[in-house]
């Protein structure tokens, strides 16, 4: 599978090195790798989602109960998220950090990911959550901490998007 | 049963759990009777007071949360059942009232009032314990016995749709949620 393995372990690790110990996800093609590692971690609790907005929820328990969480989603998971990250995260000042591969976005082929490539940043933007893109190994364990310690800090979400160039290798 | 003699009955069972409740009727009678701070009202986001409910029951394994949830909140994310059946942490208990209407929001009433059967949805989904209780005194011993077991279960509580006369609550959210998340933190500091 050209999903590369290699940047996803640098992305776990990187979580990891954030002392992440819940993580919740749905399944999607960029993720498997990371669902898979943290399906293998015995320090790690990994929830298996029906639908993403349950993840905001998960993720808010978390923090109220002091363990940091992680939430690993396809962008079109996120848009499924919008109300509880809305009323929820930002109307209780929750710190959320997602993870969202970045679909539809340049170099996609899929039609059917298009539209939501297009709308991902603008939405976020509107609901003024911070991005960060995540685009070269080299900088991906100082950005996953910088965001935490950003969400933390403002008790607010931060959304890091994966990039096609980080996580597929042609 | 009204709600309120329910939530009356099984106060001095759940007043020292961990407990997160829906918005509207139930947060304003279970402030009333009592309020505490490891008591927490999410005020919005219809559906996820359990899913917020399994974050702290797998965050804190050694302490027992219970969710009181609703019949329109339920339905709103009842993929929250395969969730909670598929982790089944044993200090959770999912109660959920069930007055078969959007009390709240004007008494429309919901697709339980036409048949939809939570107990059998939660049944189906996995969740390992799930009792009907409609009366005062089968509800107080359900919620003892799933408490005692250490057992994931749901409880499914008929109840009249009628609420407080107003549901104001002397209780900024943010006062609550700070409130909470402090009292969870000396839960976790007792633990060390």
């Amino acid at each position: 599978m050209p999903v590369s393995a290699t940047n996803s372990r640098l992305i776990y690790d990187a979580l990891k090195a954030c002392d992440v110990k819940v993580m919740s996800a749905l399944p999607e093609t960029w993720l498997v790798h990371l669902i898979r590692l943290a399906d293998e971690d015995p320090d790690v609790t990994l929830v298996r989602l029906a639908k993403e907005e349950e993840g905001i929820g998960i993720s808010a328990g978390a923090h109220l109960a002091g363990v940091n969480s992680a939430l690993l989603m396809q962008n079109h998971g996120f848009l499924a998220a919008i109300n509880p990250i809305v009323s929820l995260a930002l109307l209780y000042k929750i710190p959320l950090l997602m993870l969202i591969s970045y679909r539809g976005h340049m170099g996609e082929k899929d039609p059917w990911q298009t539209q939501g490539g297009l709308v991902t940043e603008p939405i976020l933007r509107a609901m003024g959550i911070p991005i960060w893109h995540l685009t070269s190994p080299h900088d991906v364990h100082k950005r996953i901490k910088d965001a935490q310690t950003l969400a933390n800090a403002a008790l607010h979400p931060v959304a890091v998007l994966l990039s096609r160039e980080l996580m597929w290798e042609e | 049963m009204l709600r309120v003699d329910a939530l009356q009955a099984i106060y001095p069972e759940i007043e020292d759990k961990i407990v997160v409740t829906i918005m509207g009727a139930v947060a304003a009678e279970l402030y009333t009777i009592g309020h505490r701070h490891n008591f927490f009202y999410l005020e919005h986001a219809m559906g996820l007071a359990s899913s917020m409910g399994l974050g702290i029951a797998l965050a804190m394994p050694k302490h027992q949360v219970v969710v009181i949830d609703g019949d329109g909140s339920l339905l709103m994310n009842l993929g929250t059942l395969s969730t909670m059946a598929r982790y089944k942490p044993g200090n959770l208990l999912h109660l959920v009232f069930d007055n078969e209407s959007l009390l709240s929001v004007g008494g429309f009433p919901t697709a339980t009032s036409t048949g939809t059967d939570l107990a059998g949805i939660a049944r189906a989904s996995g969740v390992p314990a799930v009792f009907q209780a409609d009366t005062v005194e089968s509800l107080k011993s359900s919620v003892a016995q799933a408490l005692a077991s250490h057992t994931m279960t749901t409880i499914i509580s008929k109840v009249e749709a009628i609420g407080p006369k107003t549901f104001h609550m002397d209780l900024p959210l943010l006062e609550n949620r700070f409130q909470f998340k402090r009292y969870l933190e000396g839960l976790r500091k007792q633990e060390q």
